[in-house]
């Protein structure tokens, strides 16, 4: 949990990778005038958004005629001069939530990324108390840790005890 | 007439399963042993039984007997051979069956088993096994009868197993369905039986665990005679994961093998309880602790089994209101409330009599990170139920559909499995019982050392990204840790057993392979998880229409299309559109690839074919998305270069030397029950301390 964040890079760095490409794609095509959009700026957007009609598939990966359309139709509205969030707009205002990779942040769809971290958080208090529990001194130490391991293992155990043993007393 | 012996004898089958569920319970209550072992013997009479209704099936399906809605369905005459057997696990049907034939046999092994000193045990897990074997057959029976057959009546056809009217005659249509050519893919050919091998294996440890609580012998017997199930389960589950992985990868078309797809994560689910499971449950051995919890873990294991196949099976995913119209969803659903609503009782029930007989004392112990790992292990369990059925929540209380795809996923669970890499490096290097800060540092210094120069050279080397670099390190450690432990003990011999390295080695394996084949289990992650890192994090893609003689770049790559053709295969009743590109690497010409896409005419569907060059570095994949009729005008292609994707194959494979390593049987099998009687002894002895 120190590191909450870790794959969101990922997104990003695709974003930027793509960011790259497209711009030396840009500079190529430039002295053309930008006449059509290329694919890779269309399915940059179509990679944050899922096909409305099949179940959990991206848009940009998406083999139906109907993707192929919806692709089209972004290619359309770039060459438009639209933005991405224009785009984006444009598909949930027309097929609902469900096109975006995540629900919005809004009402209801809040449960989906609290229930998580709140479940996680108890689970590790729970645990922690749970430690809390069992550390506490309750009778005099029955000896070492090493001492009972011997005691409850099988005879694979008492092998690397041995091994752990010689090890030590060769330092 | 064939259709009506295999129902007969699946009609057959369920009720000697229920005769065997309910004699095993009479003999229980009744201590009567004759009743117990007439039930045991039904059991076993079960399987040959289903063995001959899915014998039946299979010989419909392999000749053609499209008078069967099933056989019509999943089968065509040109397929070949083997793909009609298969195609059997290739419909709702017959995969219900295929499952149910499975468990069948799974529950007969382990009634062949001695059971001497276990014979309480017995009807409860006979009965255990019954119930849920009852419900699949059941399934098969009454929801999804893989003999349904059509009838023609008034020119209207109706599938029916029996006539459904006076005078409606039999109708068999000219040619079958054809299986959809995605399954049609070696990797899907495998990757069903693997699944349900994984799933139905991990009734077994669950029946005896239920066995344990209700016969209240919840020592750790149940787990030491389950522990090689739940490694072969373990496996089985596993291997499914990644063969549907790789399948996804090569015919899919989309560049990945993960696209947390709620039908992946309906495996996975069982897969992250089970692997939690196979660690707590060391530390019931080692130290008589967390008995509670390693039933709680089972019992969800098996609950998620049949919540995974649910999932899969019922349409919910679709739309919640498909589930409520499909015939099986509500029983499944059922069937896993009423299971779990059992289990539980019975668990508190027991409560009291499974707590702990030693007490954790340090938070370094190698239990105490054991249970960290059951955290890590829940987390990720959380986020992917969650993540599962929070659209289906949405859908049934607010009436709108959304979508919770990778991005939720990724987020949420990369930090968890960080956790998990930390963990698995550092686990096994602290003593069970007792570790400092001191001790483990002492242990884990070198490693780290090494680790930090690995990540300092990816730096200068490789990347910048900086949880690229954070999972390196991670990756590093896990792997010098684990290689530095084996050769610890090796050197440790090689003084004084005066052995020589390989001897050494080979024997420190041999005689400890529950523990070095999970230290070669470990490094396999590692691999995987540079595999992972690699696409997560590094993927790239393009995509472009070019014609022949016309290139695309991508990285160190160039791609230039070549030529393109398009042929039918009659037989088949396939057609191919194969294209033809020339691959250059940093301006060297390296190959030819053929990406290409074919069409079946059966079923009206395509299957793209990507052209790979897989090394070390990275993966090439290209696909052909689209194409002119005339190559000088043109084809699309999309080219993804997959950076270290193939260290996932690599652990993979690893992964599975190191689980066969750690399950195999002792060589000398009479060994086996003389040390557990010993350590069955010793365990006691000291808990009478």
């Amino acid at each position: 949990m120190r590191t909450k964040k870790l794959l969101i890079t990922n997104t990003w760095f695709l974003a930027i990778a793509l960011v790259l490409v497209l711009t030396g794609l840009f500079y190529q095509t430039a002295s053309a005038q930008d006449t059509a959009p290329t694919d890779d700026e269309v399915n940059a957007i179509a990679k944050q958004l899922f096909c409305p009609v099949c179940e959990n598939t991206p848009l940009d990966v998406c083999p139906t005629e109907a993707c192929r359309q919806w692709r089209e139709l972004i290619r359309q509205m770039l060459a438009e001069g639209k933005t991405e969030q224009e785009i984006k707009d444009y598909f949930v205002a027309n097929y609902g939530a469900r096109v975006l990779s995540e629900p919005p942040r809004t009402g209801f769809n809040w449960l989906v990324y609290l229930v998580p971290p709140v479940l996680i958080l108890a689970g590790a208090f729970a645990l922690f108390n749970a430690f809390k529990e069992w550390t506490k001194p309750k009778s005099a130490e029955a000896g070492s840790g090493q001492g009972e391991e011997a005691g409850s293992s099988s005879d694979e155990d008492d092998y690397i005890q041995r091994l752990e043993e010689e090890l030590k007393n060769r330092k | 007439m064939l259709a009506e012996f295999g129902f007969g004898v699946l009609l057959i089958s369920f009720i000697t399963t229920i005769y065997s569920g309910v004699a095993a319970f009479y003999g229980a209550q009744n201590k009567s042993g004759s009743l117990v072992e007439s039930a045991r013997r039904a059991q076993l009479l079960t399987f040959p039984l289903l063995s001959i209704s899915a014998g039946v099936l299979i010989y419909m399906l392999v000749n053609s007997h499209f008078n069967v809605a099933f056989v019509y369905e999943v089968t065509s005459k040109s397929m070949p051979t083997y793909l009609k057997v298969t195609a059997w696990w290739g419909g709702q049907a017959g995969s219900l069956m295929f499952w149910a034939w499975l468990l069948a046999a799974f529950t007969s092994a382990v009634t062949l088993r001695k059971w001497d000193r276990d014979i309480e045990f017995l009807p409860w897990v006979i009965i255990v096994s019954a119930v849920t074997l009852t419900f699949f057959i059941g399934m098969n029976l009454f929801f999804e009868n893989p003999f349904t057959r059509f009838w023609q009546i008034n020119g209207q056809v109706i599938p029916s197993m029996f006539s459904p009217a006076a005078g409606a005659e039999l109708f068999t249509p000219q040619d079958g369905n054809g299986l959809n050519p995605l399954l049609r893919h070696p990797g899907m050919v495998i990757h069903p039986p693997m699944l349900y091998l994984g799933f139905v294996s991990f009734v077994v440890p669950y029946a005896f665990a239920i066995a344990a609580l209700i016969t209240g012998r919840t020592d750790d017997r149940w787990t030491r005679i389950t522990r090689r199930w739940t490694l072969w389960a373990w496996l089985f589950l596993s291997l499914g994961l990644v063969l549907g992985g790789r399948w996804a990868y090569d015919v899919l078309g989309w560049g990945g093998y993960w696209g947390w797809d709620p039908v992946e994560i309906a495996a996975f689910m069982p897969w992250l309880t089970g692997t939690a499971f196979l660690h707590s449950v060391m530390i019931q051995e080692k130290r008589g602790m967390l008995k509670q919890w390693n039933m709680v873990l089972i019992i969800l294991t098996y609950a998620l089994v049949i919540f995974g196949t649910f999932l899969t099976r019922s349409g919910v995913l679709s739309s919640v209101h498909a589930f409520a119209n499909s015939p099986i969803g509500p029983f499944f659903m059922g069937y896993v409330a009423l299971t779990l609503i059992v289990s539980v009782a019975l668990l508190i029930k027991r409560w009291p009599e499974l707590r702990g007989e030693t007490e954790m004392k340090s938070l370094l112990s190698r239990e105490a990170l054991f249970l960290f790992n059951n955290l890590l292990f829940m987390g990720i369990l959380i986020v992917c139920f969650w993540g599962v059925i929070s659209p289906l929540a949405s859908e049934l209380f607010t009436n709108t559909k959304i979508t919770v795809g990778p991005p939720y996923y990724e987020r949420a669970t990369g930090p968890l499995f960080a956790g998990l890499l930390f963990l698995m490096a550092v686990a096994p290097l602290s003593a069970w019982g007792h570790s400092t800060v001191q001790t483990l540092g002492k242990a884990l210094w070198k490693s780290a050392a090494v680790a930090a120069v690995v990540t300092v050279l990816s730096a200068i080397f490789y990347t910048q990204n900086g949880y690229a670099l954070l999972g390196f390190f991670l990756i590093a450690l896990v792997i010098s840790a684990t290689t530095h432990e084996f050769w610890r003990g090796t050197n440790a011999r090689m003084h004084v057993q005066k052995e020589n390295f390989f001897t050494a080695i080979g024997r420190l394996m041999g005689r400890n392979k529950r523990r070095y084949g999970g230290y070669i289990i470990h490094i396999s992650m590692a691999l995987m998880a540079i595999g992972i890192l690699g696409i997560e994090i590094f993927q790239m893609e393009t995509q472009g229409t070019i014609a022949s003689g016309e290139s695309l770049d991508l990285a160190d790559y160039r791609v230039e299309y070549r030529e393109l053709a398009s042929w039918d295969d009659r037989g088949a009743a396939v057609n191919y559109t194969r294209s033809v590109v020339d691959i250059y690497e940093n301006g060297i010409y390296i190959g030819q690839l053929y990406p290409r896409i074919d069409y079946y005419y059966d079923s009206q569907q395509n299957m793209t074919i990507p052209g790979q060059h897989a090394t070390l570095k990275d993966d090439l994949y290209i696909l052909l998305v689209d194409w002119q009729p005339v190559s000088s005008e043109g084809a699309t292609f999309k080219v993804y270069v997959n950076p270290l994707v193939n260290w996932l194959w690599i652990g993979s494979f690893t992964f599975l030397f190191g689980l066969i390593f750690a399950a195999w049987p002792d060589k000398d099998p009479a060994d086996e029950p003389v040390r557990r009687k010993v350590s069955a002894g010793s365990r006691q002895t000291s808990a009478a301390d």
